[in-house]
């Protein structure tokens, strides 16, 4: 990042609204010289707006600042644990950009979208491959919307069983996302929490004590977000099927397994994938993504509507299953995304694929063994994609929490991994490098954060100071909390 | 492994050390923990793919698609619309592009003051306190605000009037089986009750028409119900902000204006709401606060961060107001950038071209003998076209001349869309299209 503003400048004073000045303007606009015709009545009509008023280079001008004080992945190393960061091939902006896909509008004919339908066709039978799990739908905008689709499509099929009104609780480790709870109880659901044991995998004794005909299903992030597999899910799975429920797989770590273990084999019945993770599709820091639902033939006919279909004459069109649960959007998903999520698929192959998922286990245990007796780990076995540090040696010795260790990652260059989650470990500091860093980033991440770690026993202060390089200091988040100011006001005369 | 690819550094001496300093044999044995029996299976992939040789297939794909020359009159939810050039050139910027939702404030500046000018700039076009930093699109938006409304008020049945996108109406179905809301679909605001949660109308209504919000809401509030506004955004650069007019939540579109269609997404929904539903609201929510103290005596400066995220998944887990978490941030992006591109002016002009470009479409389309454009009031962009033929004739009609006609409405009960099409002209509709579609349509009614 680089910041070539006055040194004193309060940036952020300033919206696009407080500067420019009355009549200036970004674009103009063509006249219209044909008949008028009357507008409406005044009463439907705005009388006022307030938006900004610059010209082009100003506007251009701001947001190009503005985008000098942001990190993404192609400024360096960006570990943010369970988020799957890596690197955005271009190539697959510039094919979502050609203009024969970027222009089409929705509602056109199928007949006329061959070429998109038929790209996604090849994504959906990749995601069935990848998954074991035969039927998919490409809807969901997001994993949370996948994992919400994925819910709703077990509770439509215990409707059809005859048992949805007895079988109102889903089962959810305390170590899963937060949007698996929250999606459960979106859905209507109760949610049991089910404890990790000391392994971190499952409590099995736990799961067995809950698994009743009150069950409906069980989610599981398969690796789990300790970055560990999750030892005997097959059994686990049996027993949950023995009892009449489903199980479901949070795709959101496949990057650890892709090419490598199927949820389908596993006994997985649906599962949805992130592929703004790993499938390379960048995160415009918080979306668009995509969260396609994949899942069994039993499952196939609740699947969100639009499917795609082959007919016998080759076109590809889009359907609604028998069953469906319904849309999930006013459309067919962000197929923007999928574009590029099929680019990338076919630029790996299965071989490039086991490649990904193969050196970023790799990673994340090189950067395992490099910190290891710097910082905690609750969990010290070999680990997948990620791997779960505590900063509770720091906190406990030094006074310097996770928080202020994370801070400090920000001046050392990197974007600091995920703190604070899983809520199971204490001052957690989860980390996921991918694999598409290369071994002497890694080792410059191990080493900041030895440096930080032998700074948190010497200088403290320095720690809770941090970050001192970066375009703006610590924010005092519960002001803002507890006063909100959540728009552009004009200044008071 | 062996050969490398692009997107992967390490080189097979740089995996033998890791390896190595790992103490492990072979990069296989990391993998031990995966059951044997099930480690390695069958998968059938295409072949990978050079970057060549993926952007000449993929071009070829993208142009087995109907060509973008093609004149097309759909809208019904994707409208085409004049986009400034520094939009695509801003939002390609890949420190936006390439950044994860901002979880640390001093190194996402970009992304949050961005989500707080998108948040004024939706706060003004709607007439609402408080907006989110956008949702998936407008029919999830529409539907979360349903949900919202439902827990606001302790109703469990929700009121959509039509013409409502039929899309629209499927999600909130949708999302409804959660909380297991009863959906009522109705002909005539007069139909809401004290069951209702809320009203929600679509503005203008999907055939087009632009409502009068204010009776609408009355109707609502009568009852004790919400009023729901689903607007077009960039109608709004004209017609009255449904704020003003009496919503308590508003939804809209914002994907157009952002910049293409692409088959429907990625999208954008946008949601605001009254200040007295904020700790309500489902999405992330960005704040304005100030540096704290630093201690060197310096005047601490402004920046922004996620707030009131105590109603969020990650936190609250179960009791969360939404379970969502990634969104549609960097089209977000765009959308403000584009409509601070047009300004308070330019909005309106644009807005004031589509009316006129649309309306003069369609008086054009009335002279010609054996059509007809009925119509159901004031309205923007959208209009109804009966012609000589049955509207699927008529349609086909066209499309044989290479045409792509408005959308198929004929089988809607509104007496209106009888054997209609449903045409839209927008001010970025190509001249040359529309004479293309008049001379179409007056070869079509020649020879009926």
């Amino acid at each position: 990042m680089t910041d070539y503003r006055p040194a004193g400048e309060d940036f952020g004073a300033r919206l696009s609204f407080d500067r420019g000045e009355p009549g200036r303007r970004a674009v103009d606009v063509p006249c219209w010289s044909g008949d008028e015709s009357p507008l409406p009545d005044a009463h439907l009509l705005r009388d006022s707006l307030r938006l900004p008023e610059l010209s082009q280079g100003e506007l251009v001008r701001y947001y190009t600042a503005l985008s000098t004080r942001n990190y993404g992945i192609d400024s360096g190393t960006y570990p943010l644990g369970s988020c799957t960061m890596k690197f955005n091939p271009k190539v697959n902006d510039l094919i979502a950009s050609l203009q024969g896909f970027a222009e089409a509008h929705p509602l056109a004919p199928e007949e006329d979208m061959q070429g998109t339908l038929r790209t996604l066709l090849e994504l959906r039978d990749g995601l069935a491959e990848i998954t074991g799990l035969p039927a998919v739908s490409l809807a969901p905008a997001a994993g949370a919307q996948g994992e919400f689709a994925g819910v709703l499509m077990i509770m439509a099929a215990l409707q059809d069983r005859g048992e949805l009104a007895q079988r109102r609780r889903i089962l959810v480790p305390d170590s899963a996302h937060g949007t698996n709870p929250a999606t459960a109880a979106m859905a209507g659901f109760q949610v049991t929490q089910i404890p990790t044991a000391a392994d971190g995998s499952l409590d099995r004794d736990t799961i067995e004590r809950e698994l009743d005909e009150t069950v409906a299903a069980v989610m599981v992030t398969v690796p789990n977000t300790l970055g560990l597999w999750e030892r005997g899910i097959e059994e686990v799975a049996e027993l949950i099927h023995e009892a009449g429920a489903y199980l479901y797989a949070d795709g959101a770590n496949l990057n650890a397994i892709m090419g490598r273990i199927r949820y389908g084999d596993l006994g997985f019945d649906v599962a949805h994938l992130n592929l703004h993770k790993s499938f390379s599709t960048p995160h415009g820091g918080g979306g668009p993504g995509a969260g396609p639902v994949c899942c069994s033939e039993e499952l196939a006919p609740y699947l969100p509507t639009p499917i795609l279909e082959q007919g016998d004459d080759g076109v590809v069109r889009l359907a609604a299953p028998e069953r469906s649960i319904g849309r999930m959007q006013q459309f067919h998903g962000n197929v923007g995304v999928l574009l590029r999520a099929t680019a990338y698929m076919r630029a790996l192959g299965l071989d490039g694929l086991r490649s990904v998922s193969g050196q970023a286990v790799l990673n994340a245990n090189y950067l395992r063994v490099l910190l290891h007796g710097w910082y905690d780990l609750p969990y010290d076995r070999p680990v997948l994609h990620e791997v779960v540090f505590s900063g509770s040696r720091q906190r406990r010795e030094h006074g310097v929490r996770t928080y202020d260790i994370a801070k400090r990652l920000i001046d050392h260059g990197f974007h600091p991994p995920t703190v604070y989650f899983p809520l199971i470990v204490e001052e957690a500091l989860m980390i996921e490098p991918t694999e598409t860093e290369p071994p002497e980033a890694i080792e410059a991440l191990a080493n900041a954060l030895i440096a930080i770690a032998k700074e948190s026993a010497e200088d403290p202060a320095a720690l809770h100071a941090a970050p001192t390089t970066a375009p703006i200091g610590r924010l005092d988040e519960t002001a803002a909390a507890r006063r909100p100011v959540l728009r552009w006001q004009p200044p008071s005369p | 492994m062996s050969s490398p690819h692009p997107y992967i550094p390490a080189t097979d001496a740089d995996r033998a050390l890791m390896l190595e300093r790992i103490g492990v044999e072979t990069l296989d044995s990391l993998f031990h923990d995966l059951p044997a029996s099930r480690r390695d299976p069958a998968i059938s992939l295409p072949p990978a793919l050079t970057e060549p040789e993926l952007i000449a297939l993929l071009s070829e794909r993208a142009t087995e698609n109907a060509a973008p020359s093609r004149p097309s009159f759909l809208g019904a939810g994707a409208y085409r619309r004049s986009v400034s050039s520094i939009v695509a050139h801003l939002t390609s910027r890949s420190e936006f592009v390439t950044a994860y939702t901002p979880y640390q404030p001093e190194i996402s500046q970009g992304t949050l003051q961005s989500g707080f000018e998108f948040q004024s700039v939706v706060c003004e076009l709607t007439g609402m306190d408080v907006a989110n930093v956008g949702l998936y699109d407008v029919a999830s938006a529409t539907a979360e605000a349903c949900l919202m409304a439902a827990r606001a008020t302790k109703r469990e049945a929700v009121a959509l009037l039509e013409p409502m996108h039929p899309g629209a109406i499927d999600v909130v179905q949708t999302y409804a089986r959660g909380p297991a809301l009863r959906l009522d679909v109705l002909d005539s605001p007069e139909f809401v009750s004290e069951a209702h949660a809320c009203l929600v109308v679509q503005q203008p209504d999907f055939l087009g028409t632009i409502r009068d919000l204010a009776p609408l809401a009355d109707a609502a509030h009568a009852r004790g119900a919400l009023l729901v506004v689903v607007a077009d955004p960039f109608a709004l650069g004209l017609l009255r902000a449904p704020g003003d007019a009496g919503a308590d939540i508003v939804t809209g579109e914002g994907r157009d204006l952002a910049g293409g269609a692409a088959y429907g997404g990625p999208s954008l929904g946008l949601f605001a709401a009254r200040s007295q539903f904020l700790r309500q609201m489902p999405g992330r929510i960005v704040g304005r606060t100030r540096e704290v103290e630093a201690g060197d005596g310096r005047e601490p400066r402004t920046g922004y961060v996620l707030t009131l995220q105590a109603r969020e998944q990650f936190i609250r887990r179960e009791r969360a107001t939404s379970n969502i978490s990634t969104a549609q941030a960097l089209i977000a992006l765009a959308f403000t950038i584009a409509v601070q591109a047009l300004g308070p002016q330019g909005l309106r002009e644009s807005a004031e071209l589509c009316y006129q470009r649309a309306h003069d479409a369609a008086r054009r389309i009335a002279a010609i003998p054996g059509f007809d454009v009925p119509e159901r009031g004031p309205w923007f962009q959208e209009f109804l076209v009966r012609g000589p033929l049955a509207a699927p004739q008529l349609a086909a009609e066209s499309s044989a001349r290479g045409i792509t006609p408005g959308l198929d409405v004929s089988d809607r009960q509104e007496p209106e869309a009888d054997e209609a099409l449903l045409f839209c002209v927008t001010e970025a509709t190509p001249d040359s299209h529309v004479n293309a579609l008049i001379d179409a349509l007056a070869e079509i009614g020649a020879e009926a």
